[in-house]
């Protein structure tokens, strides 16, 4: 009896955490269907009654598409070429012995823990002799840096979990070095690989700061630096405008984020188990 | 290393970094020639990667700071070699050690605070039915999966002044203070809503992460010390906290390194808000150096401090977390 009812007091306080937790997002999807005269009213809005799109064609004529379409590009490249040259690095890591191996691990462990923050003074000078400030490239290549150890660090761990004798069984079965490494090995890759993409996208596609200094023309700004421009635009007179804006960079996010959560943790988990 | 049973392919043996290093080990059928040169050229793209984008600007990140590089030479003036007089300025202006305290301090107050609430929040799961839980891991992770920028934004929201749903919630409380409060705008009431947002975004991965190592702790044993008289805080201290552990730490040293940095947080709601001198932590205050008032030189030196105090502090803790690894 008493276990049961203290049961239901803690489900009931797990259900008002969640409710907590959860609200400031609510809030944002709310409010960003809500019209003028209800943002700006005394008593707030709990539940979008008067619901309307007005705010997200408010987004959409504020320079919103050339945004996405700067994330895009950058997290594509970013990503596409993170996911190749630290495949690569992978491979040679885990079934290569070579001189210099160890001290390749371990840098690849010390650059995680150089913060971002101490460097992009550097960064910036260093892109600005190279003339690729506000380039995609030049941001382009500070993210794939920034995103190769871990992806190293992962794809090593799975790339080891691959047993050598597969190849070689292929290989004994006529496949060439090249096929049996295309026809067996690479498909059991496919989880690692799709885990360190899913966590490359997301890192991408959310980056701020560097961002912030490299990018520093109004038509190169990515998403969330179009979204600062536009709050700090707005901050008086559209908090419905700036919750639509917040929202369709988010809500994608989100989705993709609830969707592979389960899948990219228990691929992260089994890299890390093998590796 | 050179065992003769090359074939069988110990690949266990390639975790040990101990067992790195070594020269390079025939297996059958291949040419060990171009095995040699292999690897290295799998690794060529990224080395260049990290040389350009790492390398070099670390490197002149340490030219810059023993040189006056102002506004003057990024139109084209010869930069001026000083020696150690960006240092000296930095030490000796105390607004440095302000920053850094402060950083330290918030940092402390946040992953503790973190700490606390992620560790209770998954306990808490293991304790309710499989719906509640759910419930609470599904708000937990729309939480973790906001954009941060999206979900400052969205604090921003919830804290104005005017038409904020936390200031209309204080004044309907009753704490008719908060009418048109500007929480953005008092140094203190700055920190606490950088905190609040802080713990907001960080406690689900603590909460997931101390919670898949929660699952792992045997039933059959907290049975046992209940038995044997143990009480909950008993139980949770000498049973849980001890099996759990090597999480707890790891979690830990990824939350002071995560909020050592905070900069997007800071930096955001600095905008917001107006204040930066009495709000600056260490990222914002070498951003605004630099790339603010163009005093490159400066910011490169005051950029060596939070590179050495980040590492140091990380070495240190990695150091404690092999040890704890070697004694288990």
């Amino acid at each position: 009896m008493i276990r049961s009812s203290r049961r239901w007091v803690l489900s009931t306080a797990a259900v008002l955490l969640a409710a907590l937790w959860a609200f400031p997002v609510y809030w944002m999807i709310n409010s960003s269907f809500l019209p003028q005269n209800r943002i700006r009213a005394e008593e707030p809005t709990f539940v979008p009654v008067d619901g309307t799109v007005a705010a997200y064609e408010r987004v959409f004529d504020s320079g919103f598409f050339s945004a996405l379409k700067m994330s895009a590009v950058v997290t594509l490249i970013t990503v596409g070429v993170a996911l190749v040259l630290a495949f690569l690095a992978a491979l040679a890591l885990s079934r290569f012995r070579f001189r210099g191996r160890r001290s390749f691990l371990v840098a690849v462990l010390v650059i995680q823990m150089i913060p971002a923050e101490g460097l992009f003074i550097s960064q910036f000078k260093q892109l600005d002799a190279w003339d690729m400030l506000n380039t995609v490239g030049g941001l382009s290549l500070l993210y794939v840096a920034t995103l190769l150890p871990f992806t190293i660090w992962l794809l090593r761990g799975f790339v080891a979990g691959v047993p050598l004798e597969l190849e070689e069984a292929a290989m004994v079965d006529g496949c060439s070095r090249t096929q049996a490494f295309l026809r067996v090995t690479l498909p059991l890759l496919a989880p690692g690989l799709a885990a360190a993409a899913v966590y490359g996208v997301l890192q991408a596609w959310n980056e701020f700061s560097l961002a912030l200094v490299v990018m520093t023309r109004p038509e190169n700004m990515t998403l969330p630096l179009w979204l600062r421009t536009f709050t700090e635009a707005n901050r008086t007179s559209d908090w419905a405008g700036i919750m639509a804006g917040s929202a369709l960079i988010a809500v994608p996010v989100i989705v993709f984020f609830l969707i592979v959560q389960r899948r990219m943790t228990a691929g992260l988990v089994s890299g890390a188990v093998k590796g | 290393m050179s065992a003769p049973a090359a074939t069988v392919p110990d690949e266990r043996a390639t975790l040990p970094p101990e067992q790195g290093g070594a020269a390079p080990r025939g297996r059958q059928g291949r040419d060990p020639r171009r095995r040699g040169l292999l690897p290295y050229a799998f690794l060529l793209p990224t080395l260049v990667v990290l040389l350009a984008a790492l390398g070099f600007p670390l490197a002149r990140q340490i030219v810059m700071s023993f040189q006056e590089y102002g506004l003057a030479q990024q139109f084209g003036r010869e930069p001026e070699w000083v020696g150690l007089d960006n240092y000296e300025q930095l030490l000796t202006d105390g607004y440095l050690w302000t920053v850094l305290a402060r950083s330290v301090l918030f940092c402390l107050a946040v992953s503790a605070v973190c700490m606390v609430v992620g560790i209770a929040l998954a306990m808490l799961m293991t304790r309710i039915g499989r719906l509640p839980r759910l419930i609470l891991q599904v708000a937990l992770l729309l939480a973790w999966a906001m954009p941060h920028l999206a979900s400052l934004t969205v604090w921003q929201w919830l804290f104005d002044a005017q038409f904020g749903v936390i200031n209309w919630l204080l004044t309907t409380l009753g704490l008719d203070g908060f009418a048109g409060h500007s929480w953005l705008l008092n140094q203190l009431s700055f920190f606490v809503v950088a905190g609040i947002v802080v713990v907001w975004m960080s406690v689900p991965f603590v909460a997931f992460t101390v919670y898949a190592g929660l699952t792992q702790v045997p039933a059959d044993v907290l049975e046992a010390a209940e038995l044997d008289g143990a009480g909950g805080w008993q139980r949770f201290r000498m049973v849980t906290v001890p099996i759990i552990r090597p999480v707890l730490l790891i979690v830990g040293l990824l939350q002071i390194i995560w909020n050592l940095k905070v900069f997007t947080q800071i930096f955001v709601l600095q905008d917001a808000g107006g204040i930066t001198r009495e709000t600056n932590l260490i990222g914002t205050y070498i951003y605004r150096l630099g790339i603010g008032e163009g005093r490159f030189g400066l910011a490169a030196a005051a950029s060596w401090f939070i590179l050495l105090v980040t590492v140091g502090l990380s070495l240190y803790y990695v150091r404690v977390l092999l040890k704890e690894e070697a004694a288990s």
